[in-house]
């Protein structure tokens, strides 16, 4: 009555062999599923909810790019530097919770929509009201594992399968039955939340770890951004995954892979904090190059940039402050004032010597971002740069301040050095003005839309100044005293390790990043990759600290 | 709606593709169905209880706002900023001299005034909201019954910007697209009120069993988590809940409503995308089809309680063409020695106060029975600042709108002498049914309503 889809369906939209197994068969699904139920008694050491990006990733790798992922999530929270720490703690509200549903709805209507299901539906009916509820546990076991990154419990299964023939049965329809149970898949907080269970510590005697399923989404998330896929998930199954050898082998497949790419994108959004893109307006009046697609563009240039170097080339982590190479797309090359690359489509640029362009934070997705819509911003560039890259907390403005020297524009105060220099005669603002200023006046040559310039109201821009210590006199002397501050790569791997956690690190976790990681980082000749390697190979990184451990088991 | 993954533009998919709906035009109430006083359902139950919440940032040009009084009384005299207001006067309270303190925290610019105006605590932290906003206790009380326990809105399209949360961590994302509220409200779950026919959707028994096993799924985490993520297991029950409730809803027929009528836009204006986020102008165009949609969401007992932001608090509305953003403008614009004020910057909250009567105005005008929705809802309004060249946290400019159904008396100017300004946040909860002995932390606490303007 059924017919089983073998992998050749799902070929043609490029999944088998990425996650969904490499035969999408539910036969074997099922059978790897019975033969690896997983502890579903384990303490949960914490709850992770996905991320936007994560679950749009998820449904991609699992159903293919062509299904739309729209709502709008609860909001995280930017806390210790990172959305991805507030993960640990944000809230599901009843507003959040309808968008959970609905989106649910509205993926596993697509799934099963005439077009996509004969794809990615492999339990075909012989007539529309017919059910087999073998093939079709089978199809949830195997789709269910990858959402819940962990086999199916028996219960979990019957419950699906349950819900599917009811609907199947009161709608006359096979397929509305499978969107129903695909739907309580993708609501439910096993796939929404990633629950870290786990087990005593063999090598730390009293200690809890993340148990091998936990592992297995811990290093997906950090390195693919998205759920593990049918090796690793594997691996996790049989156990193996608590085998160093086994660990390290599957680390380096997958950041052997170009899904990598992705994963660092994800992290640098994050540490980046290019949410604000979706904030980012200019004047167009003022900046009339400014386009839509110059707003997009400059987010897309700026995580190219990142990628380009620190995967593709492998390169230093602290060339990202000196590169000249960058990627343009014609609406940023009319930004940029040079001919595009590659007309209609994007290609690399590289700016020859001597040019101030050096460094991303001297792209335009950079400097406009952290600007106003109208003009530049000094101190909001100078507060990204020290908050951002280099970890540093500027302090919060005082209440009762009089700003209204900085938009004075006489013959006395026409740059924003002359502006900012009154302003920080005022004591209560001149302690973190001096923290901020120097840098982001150095970026002066770069106005609200990011595009060069050496004078503002006709006069001069001085662009010198002096970063803890080092003095520079233009942009590309910034880049460098950037790039060689001890506390750029500092900044990087305790931003990361918290990354990874997906909670804000206890002190004796950020004690572990900066004895442990930091020298492994240097000594890789602050690679990226080597980087993720050590934090996602190191067994330390696995351990539950004692106040998540205890707390969970207290609720026995 | 937003894409998941959205890091777009924000502008580029606002409001939405669809077109070609018209604009509805509210009807009346009819008698048949309201008591002779307009006061009752005729079936004895009494017209529910609604709240809302309108909110703007960077507070007002001192001396421009409203003529200050001595000592509480009956009329207020709005002045040039608040001009749009004049007209409503009478459906009006307006609260001066009402203050923040803080014992000792940090002012944290921007946030330290909304929040201790709206969860009666200070906050100990920059971005700390250590309690919940006062719409959500009030939103526990009378929220049920309607399909949405709240609506929270914003006028410039920012998911992330409301000023209702139940902490740090538990803040719905806000609407901002007209389609996207039209949709949410009036698209599929919708049941016409006035329709003769109404046949369940049977979808809503599938996902109801759906909810079911959602629901098992999350029995079986509990007593496997810690503390903080029992409570947040605790949020997302509270949640299946919800939506179950709003379900059940949907299995009912509606009580026949005349006033309810499904907007339409035969403008078109739902689907235009917005040319700018931030420009004033259209912040303002978006924010009156926000209202409209929202007029009718009310009217049509699809929430009692609702959330509207205008600006946010580091407003960053701003005039094509010009460099400066109104929030720059109140820090770093000189003040004129001849206006006696920062003229930009007083501008920038003419526009704000422009929007807030149009808000005032759509309820107004909405006929309910011989009343108005208006009479018939109460809505406080805010700010985070009093003086946002300062960053002042005293006397902080609140207002309320409406008679909440007979529960507030309107019309007066009430002039808090210094005291915290959580009394008018009491007030309003005790308004609307709330028995509460106390609400507020420290300084902040009060037990005093305003008896005035209570009825």
């Amino acid at each position: 009555m059924f017919k089983a889809l073998t992998n050749g369906g799902l070929a043609v939209l490029g999944l088998c062999g990425v996650l969904i197994l490499t035969s999408c068969s539910p036969e074997k699904s099922a059978s790897t599923q019975a033969a690896a139920a997983p502890p579903v008694t384990a303490k949960v050491a914490g709850m992770r909810r996905l991320t936007s990006a994560q679950y749009q990733n998820i449904v991609a790798d699992i159903f293919g790019t062509r299904i739309a992922v729209v709502g709008q999530f609860d909001p995280l929270v930017r806390t210790d530097g990172l959305l991805a720490v507030s993960a640990s703690n944000v809230m599901t509200t009843p507003s959040g919770f309808e968008q959970f549903e609905s989106v649910a709805r509205s993926i596993a209507a697509q799934i099963v929509g005439t077009t996509n299901r004969k794809v990615l539906v492999p339990c075909v009916p012989a007539t529309a009201d017919a059910f087999d509820a073998a093939c079709t546990r089978g199809y949830f076991a195997t789709v269910g594992r990858l959402l819940f990154r962990r086999a199916l419990t028996n219960e979990e299964l019957d419950g699906r399968v349950g819900i599917a023939q009811a609907s199947a049965k009161s709608k006359g329809d096979y397929y509305a039955g499978v969107e129903a149970g695909l739907s309580s898949l993708l609501m439910s907080p096993s796939f929404l939340f990633i629950n870290e269970t786990m087990e005593s510590d063999p090598q730390h005697p009293g200690k809890q770890r993340l148990d091998a399923y936990s592992k297995a989404s811990r290093v997906s998330f950090l390195l693919w951004d998205t759920t593990p896929d049918d090796d690793l998930l594997a691996s996790a199954e049989r156990g193996d995954l608590n085998d160093e050898r086994e660990l390290a082998r599957q680390v380096d497949r997958m950041i052997g892979s170009d899904r990598v790419k992705r994963g660092v994108t994800a992290f640098f959004a994050d540490m980046l904090s290019f949410d604000k893109f979706a904030d980012l307006e200019k004047d167009t009046t003022l900046y009339p190059a400014f386009s839509l697609a110059a707003n997009d563009d400059a987010r897309r240039q700026l995580m190219m940039t990142i990628t380009d170097i620190l995967v593709t080339q492998h390169g230093d982590y602290r060339d990202l402050f000196t590169t000249r190479r960058t990627y343009l797309s014609d609406s940023l090359a009319r930004l940029y004032r040079v001919p595009a690359p590659v007309p209609g489509g994007w290609g690399v640029y590289e700016f020859p010597a001597g040019d101030q362009r050096i460094g991303i934070q001297t792209e335009v997705g950079f400097t406009s971002l952290f600007a106003h819509p109208g003009r530049s911003s000094p101190t909001l560039r100078g507060k990204a740069i020290r908050e951002l890259l280099l970890c540093q907390r500027v302090p919060d403005p005082p209440g009762n301040v009089d700003f209204s020297l900085l938009s004075s524009h006489t013959d006395e105060l026409r740059t924003a050095r002359q502006r900012l220099t009154m302003h920080a005669t005022n004591a209560a603002c001149s302690g973190c003005h001096k923290i901020m200023d120097p840098i982001g006046l150095a970026l002066e040559n770069f106005d609200g839309a990011g595009q060069f310039r050496t004078s503002e109201d006709g006069a001069a821009i001085d662009t010198t100044g002096e970063l803890d210590g080092v003095r520079y006199e233009n942009p590309a002397q910034l880049a460098v005293a950037l790039s060689k501050n001890p506390a750029i790569p500092s900044c990087v791997v305790n931003r990361l390790y918290a990354y990874s956690l997906g909670r804000s690190a206890t002190p004796a976790e950020r004690a572990y990043a900066s004895k442990t990681l930091e020298p492994k980082f240097a000594s890789s000749g602050y690679r990226f990759p080597e980087l993720l390697r050590a934090i996602a190979t190191d067994e330390n990184s696995y351990v539950v600290p004692d106040h998540l451990a205890t707390t969970a088991s207290a609720k026995e | 709606m937003v894409m998941l993954k959205s890091a777009a533009p924000r502008r580029a998919v606002l409001r939405g593709m669809l077109k070609g709906i018209g604009v509805g035009v509210a009807l009346p109430f009819l008698d048949c169905f309201l008591n002779e006083n307009g006061t009752a359902l005729a079936s004895g139950l009494p017209l529910p209880a609604r709240f809302g919440t309108w909110y703007w940032g960077c507070g007002h040009t001192p001396g421009h706002a409203v003529a200050e009084r001595t000592a509480s009384g009956q009329g207020i005299e709005f002045l040039d900023e608040c001009a749009p207001l004049k007209p409503y006067a009478k459906h009006i309270n307006y609260f001066g001299g009402f203050n923040s303190p803080l014992d000792g925290l940090t002012n944290y610019v921007h946030h330290s005034g909304w929040v201790s105006a709206r969860t009666g605590t200070a906050p100990p932290n920059t971005g700390d909201i250590p309690a919940p906003t006062f719409d959500l206790l009030i939103a526990d009380a009378i929220g049920d019954g309607t399909r949405f326990r709240t609506l929270d809105i914003n006028s410039m399209g920012n998911p992330k910007v409301s000023y209702s949360a139940r902490n740090t961590y538990s803040r719905g994302a806000a609407e901002g697209s007209a389609l996207g509220l039209y949709t949410r409200v009036f698209g599929t779950g919708f049941a016409d009120p006035n329709s003769a026919d109404f046949t369940p959707d049977p979808d809503v028994m599938v996902r109801k069993s759906v909810l079911s096993a959602v629901m098992e799924d999350s029995k079986k985490l509990q007593g496997r988590v810690g503390k903080a993520d029992q409570v947040r297991l605790d949020a997302y029950f509270t949640s299946i809940r919800q939506l179950e409730n709003q379900l059940a809803l949907q299995m009912e027929k509606p009580a026949p409503n005349r006033a309810c009528v499904r907007p339409k836009d035969a403008a078109g204006k739902y689907g235009q995308p917005l040319a700018s986020i931030a420009v004033v102008d259209e912040v303002a165009a978006n924010h009156k089809i926000l209202t409209e949609i929202l007029v009718m969401a009310v009217a049509c007992n699809q929430t009692k309680v609702f959330n509207m932001v205008f600006n946010d608090a580091f407003s960053s509305i701003r005039r094509q063409g010009d460099s400066n953003t109104h929030h720059t403008l109140t820090h770093e614009e000189e003040t004129d020695p001849k206006l006696g004020y920062q003229p930009g910057a007083f501008w920038f909250n003419c526009q704000v106060m422009s929007g807030c009567a149009d808000f005032v105005a759509a309820f107004a005008k909405f006929p309910e029975g011989d009343k108005s929705l208006l009479d018939n809802t109460l809505i406080f309004a805010g700010s985070e600042t009093s003086y946002a060249r300062l960053h002042g946290i005293n006397n902080l400019p609140m207002m309320t709108f409406g008679a909440g159904g007979g529960r507030v008396k309107t019309g007066m100017h009430i002039v808090g002498n210094g005291d915290p300004v959580t009394r008018v946040g009491y007030t309003v909860m005790r308004a609307m049914g709330l028995s509460m002995p106390k609400w507020g932390t420290k300084s902040l606490e009060t037990s005093k309503a305003i008896t005035e303007i209570l009825a």
